[in-house]
Order: structure tokens, then sequence, then C-alpha cells
């Protein structure tokens, strides 16, 4: 039987760490990820799980271990946010194309600078070419969700990749909402009491790992990296069709919000999605046709998925809570525009950035993007780079 | 006919990279022969730096990880939470250790990791080409200190043994060369000292090798080995800098 509690999004994480009982978590704190390793060494230090915890000096330290660890054949997470995520950086490439599943979960922050502690994309957006599959989650739910999952898709024999499991900083890791965790059993269960690593050190052959890779295989193995990354793709709906059986709770590439008819539609990451469908709800009770997508999957990102999805809309407003500095809207403005090109043409296909640094999003911010999309429909005139919420 | 000398067991009958004169082989025999004599081969994972010993990997008989630049000690720390019954070593070359991964070394030993360290140090950076390393000698020409090092601009030579030794996790901390048959033979005894106190679980242990670089040096073997005999071991002095276990007997 699940158990109905009332957790911040960052207790769930560490209650779910605490579930899946890794070998090792090597972690360095930043705000505001710190309460994840915090809360779990508790767990340590009562006895309540068997993971080795090591306090390194550095986020790049935490991750070099964590490698090393799952090298060796070991379950381990991590946690961090941030300019946290940014000196991990190097080891992030390194990690994937290791193959070694490991899994961290990632409050998102701004990045600096200017130095800034709250909320937007930027830190994981920046890793989304790292070669890490990366969940998004709204809620603290979803969070908790998407970490018992990752351990799955990250270890399938398919995939040997790391996994991000991003939730926004202070808006869900800290805020206290009412959840469902499922019973200690049932997850060790559903994760396997111990990682099975096709290769690690000390194992049944002789082994190097992470070698020089010059240009006579370097190649082969990137193309192999990128088989990886696309096999995650079936593994993810699998994995989230157990985990409906063992939850209830459905997840997806994506989650589709009252898009059946919808004409103007949202794209967006995160906890904003929870402000949108409130405006969606309203909409629609005043008879306007509005849907939302929210991507839980950007790494490997669906485009096929998406562009059907937004086969059928008249506008859409893919909104970014980063700015890419590419002068041409943001990242996943640009996947998903690219990801529509002969599967849903003649679209209005609009950019808009959004709460950059922790500037609040609230709901008359997202009627004004339906309303624009609306006039867009209407008089088929309107900006396709857009700034919500900004003072200029 | 007696067999007097043979090659170890812990390196692979394979030719190495390194140049002509150059003390690496030296070392990785040493390393190689302690596991050999303790018979720890098949449990030991070494860890590569990158520098010129990068390729490490491809000479010791047993399994090897390479790591990032620098990262070596923090990837250690991993492979031995991880596998806390097997011996772990990590190899690594001023460059690595003593500049871009002076905070994994450090934090290392002060966590008392159950790792062994082997610190080549040759006062240079070698594989880039021979460029000042932290290591450097005050007044030591290099590519990037054409002049001689100046303290009063590129600062002062880290004397990395010293430093850790007043880490209280680190437990055995000793400077050793290979510049002589004499100082071969204490290094060994050094070096395999480091992997019996580590394989008793006491704590992190660390060996300077000073080394030789003829080819950035721009001196023949020979020379190069006076040029460590005159210049290196004045200024990083052989001997135990710690050893608890000689402590614990007085």
């Amino acid at each position: 039987m699940a158990k109905r509690v009332s957790l911040s999004g960052n207790e769930a994480v560490a209650f779910g760490m605490k579930q899946i009982n890794p070998d090792v978590v090597a972690a360095f704190p930043i705000t505001p990820s710190t309460e994840v390793p915090q809360y779990f060494s508790q767990f340590v230090a009562n006895g309540q799980v068997d993971t080795e915890f090591v306090p390194v000096e550095s986020e790049h330290s935490a991750m070099s271990a964590c490698l090393g660890a799952a090298a060796a054949g070991g379950r381990v997470m991590t946690a961090t946010a941030s300019a946290g995520l940014a000196l991990m950086w190097e080891m992030l490439y390194v990690g994937a194309s290791m193959r070694t599943p490991l899994v961290l979960a990632v409050t998102n922050r701004a990045l600096s600078g200017p130095i800034n502690i709250h909320n937007d994309h930027s830190d994981t957006m920046g890793a989304r070419d790292s070669g890490w599959i990366q969940l998004y989650s709204e809620s603290a739910q979803e969070a908790y969700d998407n970490l018992i999952q990752a351990v799955r898709i990250g270890e399938h024999k398919d995939v040997q990749l790391p996994v991000m499991v991003c939730y926004d900083g202070f808006i869900t890791s800290h805020a206290v909402e009412n959840l469902e965790m499922l019973e200690d059993a049932d997850v060790k269960n559903f994760v396997g009491e111990n990682r099975i690593a096709p290769y690690a050190l000390l194992g049944k052959e002789p082994m190097s790992m992470g070698p020089l890779d010059l240009p006579n295989h370097y190649f082969e193995h990137k193309r192999l990296q990128a088989e990886a990354m696309k096999n995650a793709k079936n593994v993810i709906l699998e994995v989230a069709a157990e985990y409906e059986k063992l939850s209830g709770r459905k997840y997806s590439f994506f989650e589709e919000y009252k898009m059946e008819d919808a004409e103007a539609a949202i794209v967006v990451i995160n906890s904003t999605a929870g402000t949108a469908k409130y405006v969606v709800d309203n909409l629609r009770a005043q008879g306007k046709k509005v849907g939302l997508i929210k991507i839980r999957v950007f790494r490997p990102f669906p485009a096929e998925e998406i562009a059907k999805a937004l086969k059928n809309v008249k506008a859409v407003a893919i909104m970014d809570k980063l700015d890419g500095f590419s002068a041409s809207g943001g990242p996943l403005f640009n996947e998903v525009r690219s990801a529509m090109y002969g599967v849903a043409d003649g679209k209005i296909v609009t950019s808009y950035i959004y709460g950059l640094g922790g500037r609040d999003v609230t709901s008359v911010n997202i009627e004004k993007v339906y309303s624009d999309l609306f006039s867009a429909i209407e008089t088929g005139k309107y900006e396709v780079y857009n700034y919500l919420g900004v003072r200029e | 006919m007696a067999v007097v000398f043979e090659p170890t067991k812990g390196l692979l009958d394979v030719p190495t990279h390194y140049c002509p004169g150059c003390t690496h082989g030296i070392i990785h025999r040493l390393v190689a022969e302690s596991l050999e004599e303790l018979g720890v081969i098949d449990k030991t994972i070494g860890v590569a730096p990158v520098g010129c010993s990068v390729l490490a990997y491809n000479y010791f008989a047993c399994d090897m990880h390479e790591a990032a630049h620098g990262r070596a000690p923090a990837v250690a720390t991993g492979i031995k939470r991880s596998l806390p019954d097997s011996v772990v070593f990590t190899y690594q070359g001023d460059g690595d250790l003593a500049a871009i991964g002076t905070a994994e070394i450090v934090h290392a030993a002060a966590r008392g990791e159950k790792i062994t360290t082997i610190f080549v140090n040759n006062c240079i950076y070698g594989m880039t080409g021979g460029q000042m390393a932290p290591t450097t000698l005050p007044g030591q020409v290099t590519e990037t200190s054409p002049y001689g090092r100046d303290v009063k601009l590129q600062g002062h030579p880290i004397r990395v043994s010293e430093m850790l030794s007043t880490l209280d996790g680190a437990v055995y901390v000793e400077r050793v060369s290979v510049d002589s048959v004499a100082n071969v033979l204490k290094a060994k005894k050094a070096i395999k000292k480091a992997f019996e106190l580590q394989i008793e679980g006491k704590g992190f242990t660390f060996v300077e090798v000073l080394s030789i670089c003829p080819t950035n040096w721009g001196l023949s073997p020979r020379e190069s080995i006076k040029w460590l005999q005159d210049n290196m071991i004045p200024y990083y002095p052989l001997g135990v800098k710690k050893d608890i276990t000689q402590q614990e007997v007085k």
C-alpha cells in the first residue's frame, strides 16, 4: 500500500534515495539542493541505508567519485544545482561516454552570473548535449517518481547511461505538498536489490575503463552512445508502464493536457505547467480551445511524438525558462519548432523566454501568452521571439 | 642456468611509449613488483592520470581506470568505496597532481581514503612539452620560464609530501628517488610499504618519486640524473615525512 505523505521536493527525493538504497553517494552541498544529501546523510548516520556516503570537497570531485564508484559496479546517486552542475561539466561527458548509469537529482537554479539562487533552467539546459538522459518534474510527486524510474532507465542493458532528474529550485524543492510514496519493499523490487553491471572493474574479465580513444575508434564509440540514447526512448516507456502498474501514475515523454481539440497550445517544462493548467481550465470554462504540453523527457528528445501532438493546433507558444543567447529563441523552442518541420507545418510557432532567475510566473502571464496566440490566429500578425514578464 | 632476474607479472609484456632515459619505466616496475610480491594483482585497480603516464593502463597487469586530468584521487575514492576489499592506487605526475588536481589529492588524503598514490615529480610538464609546473625549481628554465622560474612572478614550488604529511588522514608519506641503485631499492621498499599499509586498512599512503625528464630538460639521461641529484634532492629532501607505524612504535 502506498503512503500519503506531506513532503518538500527535496525531502521526497531524499526519501526516494533512501528507498533505492544506493551503494555510494558522493556529494557537495549547494542551494537549493543542499537538503538532499543532508537528509540522506542522516539516513546513513542512522543506519537506515547501506550507502557509503562521501562528503567530497567539490561537485567536480563528487561526480569523479560517482563515476569511479559506478565503474566499480556500484549503484550511485548524487544531487546538485546550478554552479555545482557547471563544475561537474567535464565529468558529465565522461560519465555518459563511459556508459556509467548513475542518477543525479538536480534542483534547477539559475546559473551565474549575476549570481542568483532562484529557479530557472539555465543549468540543466546547458547540459542538454552532455549525453545524459534528462527527466523533468512538475511537482515533488513527479520528482520522486522520476527518481525511482531513472534507476531502471539508466541501468537497462540497452541504455547504460546516466540520468538527470530535474525539478524546480525552491518552487518544487522547498514547497511542501501531499504526495504518495511507494512502500519500501515495492521500490526495492522495482529497482532490484543491486545494480547488474554488464562490465565493471574487478569483474569477470580484465578491464580498463575510460582509456584514450583516438580517431580510429572515437567516432564508433560516440555512435554507440547515440544509439543508447535512441534505445532509451523505448525503455522509458517500458519502465513507465511497469511503474504505472505499481503506482497508478501514468508517465510518458510528455503530458498532453486538454490537447484533443486545442487551437492554441503552450509547451512548457517543470513547475510552470501547474500554473498553466490552472489557466487552461479557466480559459476552457470560457469556451476557449486551449491546451498544454508539459515536457517530461527532454533527452532523448521525443521529436516525432511532439510534432504529432501539435499537428492539429493553429498556434503554439514554446516557453523556455532560460535564454540560450542564440538570438533566435530558447533551446526548447528551437527543438520543438524543428521537430514540427514536415509533420506539423503551417502553424504559428512562437518563443517565450520567461521566469529567469526566479522571476515569478503568474496565471496573468500565462493568460497573456494564450491571448497573444489567439490574436495571432485572428490577425495573422505576431512576434516570433518574445520575453514574458521582463521590464523593458 | 640459474634465473637471477625475471619480468614482473605486474606488468604486461609490451613496449612502453616513454622517452629514452625516462624513469617512469623503473617506477612502473617498482609498483608492479610490489603488487606481485603482495599477491594482490588480481584485486588491484590502478587509476591512470593525464600526462606522460596517461597510457599506464596499457602496461599494468591489473584492472585500470583512466581519470580526467587531476581527478584520479576522487575517482579512486569512488572505486575504493564501491569495492572496499580491493587495492586501489593512483599513479600521477606533478602536473596532474600538484596543479589541476591539488584539491583532489589534498582532500582524498584528508579523508584518509584507503588508497595509495604514487606521485612522480620531475619538476616539469612532460607530455605537453616542457612547460613550468608548480614543482619547477626556482631559476629552472622551461618553455614557459625561458629565463628561469622567477619566484617573484611565478611563485614558489610546492613540496607536496611535506604538505600532505600535515594531514591526519595521511598515514604514510615518503619521498624517494630513482637516481641510483641504492635509491631505487629504497623506493621499492617505500612503495611496497605504502601498499601494505593500505591493505591493512590504515589510511591514505603516498610515495613521491623524484624522476627525470631528459627530453624536456634538454639533457642526456646521465646529465639528467646528476641534475636531479644536484638540484632536486636539495629542494625536495628524501625520506619519510610521516609514518604512523613508527609513531606507534615510539
